[in-house]
């Protein structure tokens, strides 16, 4: 168990608009996002001397610093595996701020990954340079398996065999995130609800994942101001507590294709996040009103709300019907539509709706929420938060 | 990649050096000084001597020349229909027998000049085709072929030669129209690395080798330099019987990359001895293919240097046997 409950706190968020071609740079979108997360904050770019990022993220500190015209930056550090990251990159930040290294540390993530390079369009270009991370796709690449989407539609395919999940199961976390989606003007499928059917009618990407199950393609980015619990007391928003933030790689963890463990629908490590962030913000799934679940594939849900606990081991499928999952019921989750409605930022915006959340200004605003759980990508070595209201 | 050829010897070429390609052809009229203009004039050549009388003579010449470029010109058979090329003859069956070797296809490669005495007009020009030469046979960027060289020799109404010229053809093997299956590009290529070369090697030889752990006897894959259950870095590559059972499955539709036929089924199987592996199932109907039916593994080149394993439904088995 950590001791770093309750010891920092997400003081500000920024973000730039959403969309499927942002018109300008990835290192101006960077700039955009971190200058609304300060002044969210109440700070400003001399303040910050700290920045935590994603090791896939094409802006690097020094470009991002010299750009906003940021003083001296004491601490930087990158976390490795994609969407596996958000909720470490802010446990990267909120260690630096803990422990001294840094008072006002920055965490971003900006792309365009719609209009630039798209992640749905395969590794089957990548080099073979003999390094063990190239040669770890040789067993995939060769054969076909090439995009995030047909990665995850193995073990997808697994956890539906061994849980008897079906289609319909899928289509609810989609029709969910697409509700919650309608009604945020910031979503990019704002005022564009699915139904079930429309789901199971949605074209086949890689089976048993239709285009529905899968995520979006976006540009934009998102920002975030880590600064210690009692600085954020003095700043204009309400804190969001960092109550617990944590990492996991466990068992036969790996980059999207775990599949050599014994039971590849059982997320190892995201049950070893979960387990940690209990632990560390002595909270249990009852105290949890909403969460955001990473959802860039819909099986990944299910499986995660199994890991967090949230329903047993093979029960997601009965857990996520009748609207349990949206709002009014009992675990709306990714109430800003997720990466399903609301754009695809590596899940750096489901950090930004946990903040709002917590403060009480989400467009789909959970009544009374003390605590909510941000979880990182599923599949890969991955992360989660659980961000608390202030004393 | 080229289309099947013959090769054709020397016994077969060497007849056809020194034969006419057909009856000599005579300029229609007398050099004339306005057809000169009309050239120059196309072309943009200034030069004086070819149109003017004291200029020439200023050079020394006695009167205007034609541009010796023109040599060609004079014995062309002109804008009218052509009478048709003599349907026997050696240039003939020289193209059908190169034709008939699967050299088909052909292209100018160049053509030389010779300059002997300057026309003037007046002259009546005779042009006389032989073939010259018939290469042996020759790989190029173009594919594989004979350069055949035939000799024009211009002669004047006194039969004095005024010029020659070498025209070259390179008479070639068409690159072959592959069928689309094959017209594919290469799939995405393994890196390999000294942590999984063992594995590529197998595959050449027709065998899906597993890494076992020389200190406690676990199998692994991915292959890892070293054994996850008891550190040892010790380990021999076995072969295992390619027999499993299909653990899961895709069957991918999009994106679709070109190296691939769609839908594409990729198949994660447990191997009898106890691991799991990757591959594609290029031959199953995607409606054939569950979780739990039995697959057997097969190989397929990838060029010279790479195999690829993958698997097939098993042949059913008699109930009882199984
Ligand atoms: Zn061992």
């Amino acid at each position: 168990m950590s001791n770093l409950s309750g010891k920092t706190a997400i003081a500000g968020i920024g973000a730039t608009e959403f969309s499927k071609d942002s018109g300008r740079s990835e290192l101006q979108l960077a700039a955009e996002s971190i200058l609304a997360a300060l002044t969210d904050a109440g700070l400003t770019p001399a303040d910050v001397d700290g920045l935590v990022t994603y090791t896939m993220e094409k802006n690097p500190e020094v470009e991002v610093a010299r750009a906003l015209g940021m003083g001296d930056i004491k601490y930087f550090g990158r976390v490795n595996f994609g969407g596996g990251a958000p909720g470490a990159v802010v446990l990267q930040a909120a260690m630096a701020v803990a422990t001294g290294v840094a008072d006002v540390v920055v965490c971003y993530r900006a792309f365009n990954e719609r209009s630039g390079r798209r992640f749905g369009a395969g590794v089957q270009d990548r080099g073979t340079e003999p390094s063990a991370e190239n040669a770890g796709y040789a067993w995939y690449t060769p054969h076909g398996l090439v995009t995030p989407a047909q990665w995850a539609a193995m073990a997808g395919r697994r956890y539906m065999h061994d849980s008897g999940a079906t289609t319909e199961a899928l289509g609810a976390v989609a029709v969910a995130a697409r509700r919650h989606a309608a009604t945020n003007p910031k979503a990019w499928f704002y005022e564009r609800p699915i139904t079930l059917e429309d789901h199971a009618e949605s074209r086949w990407i890689a089976e048993p994942l239709r285009l529905l199950d899968c995520c979006q393609e976006s540009d934009g980015a998102q920002a975030l101001v880590i600064v210690s619990a009692e600085r954020a007391r003095d700043l204009p928003q309400k804190p969001a507590i960092i109550k617990a933030a944590a990492q996991g790689i466990s068992g036969s963890t790996a980059m999207m294709t775990a599949y050599y463990g014994d039971d590849i629908g059982h997320l190892t490590e995201m049950t070893l996040v979960a387990d940690q962030l209990w632990a560390d913000a002595q909270l249990t799934p009852a105290d949890i009103p909403t969460a955001i679940i990473y959802d860039h594939f819909t099986p990944y849900v299910l499986m995660q709300l199994e890991s967090f606990g949230f329903c047993g081991r093979g029960e997601a499928k009965d857990f996520v019907r009748d609207g349990n999952v949206e709002l009014g019921g009992r675990l709306p989750i990714n109430t800003h539509g997720g990466q399903l409605g609301e754009a695809y930022i590596h899940g750096m915006n489901g950090v930004a709706e946990g903040v709002r959340q917590i403060r009480g200004t989400a467009v789909n605003q959970v009544a009374d929420v003390q605590n909510t759980v941000v979880t990182g990508g599923a599949g890969v070595p991955t992360s989660g938060l659980i961000l608390g209201a202030d004393r | 990649m080229t289309t099947e050829t013959t090769p054709l010897t020397r016994e077969q070429l060497d007849p056809f050096a020194g034969k006419s390609c057909g009856p000599d052809r005579q300029s229609r009229d007398p050099i004339a000084q306005s057809d000169i203009r009309s050239w120059v004039e196309a072309l943009g050549d200034t030069n004086p001597i070819y149109v003017d009388e004291a200029s020439a003579k200023a050079t020394g010449r006695s009167s205007i020349i034609a541009p010796p470029a023109m040599l060609q010109v004079w014995s062309m058979a002109g804008l009218l229909k052509k009478p048709a090329s003599p349907p026997h003859g050696a240039r003939q069956e020289l193209i059908a027998l190169l034709a008939e070797a699967g050299f088909t296809s052909v292209v100018a490669t160049n053509c030389e000049q010779e300059y002997i005495r300057e026309a003037v007009p007046g002259d009546i020009i005779t042009a006389s085709e032989v073939i010259e030469s018939v290469s042996d046979q020759k790989d190029t960027a173009l594919g594989r072929g004979h350069f055949v060289t035939t000799l024009i020799t211009f002669t004047d109404s006194d039969g004095a030669i005024i010029g020659n010229q070498r025209w070259r053809l390179f008479r070639f093997a068409p690159p072959n129209r592959k069928p689309a299956a094959e017209a594919r590009p290469p799939r995405p290529r393994p890196a390999m690395n000294r942590d999984n070369a063992f594995f590529f090697e197998g595959t050449l030889a027709q065998e899906l080798r597993i890494q076992r752990c020389d200190g406690c006897g676990t199998l692994r894959h991915p292959p890892s330099p070293a054994c996850g259950t008891c550190q040892s870095f010790d380990w021999t590559a076995e072969a295992m019987s390619g027999r499993g059972t299909i653990h899961s499955f895709v069957v991918n539709h999009h994106p679709q990359v070109p190296a691939f036929n769609y839908p594409l089924v990729v198949a994660l199987v447990d191997l009898e001895e106890g691991v799991r592996f990757v591959a594609e199932m290029p031959d199953a109907e995607p409606d054939d293919v569950s979780i739990g039916l039995p697959v057997e593994v097969r190989f397929r080149q990838q060029g010279d240097d790479l195999a690829l394993p993958y698997f097939v439904l098993a042949p059913s088995q008699p109930a009882g046997e199984r």
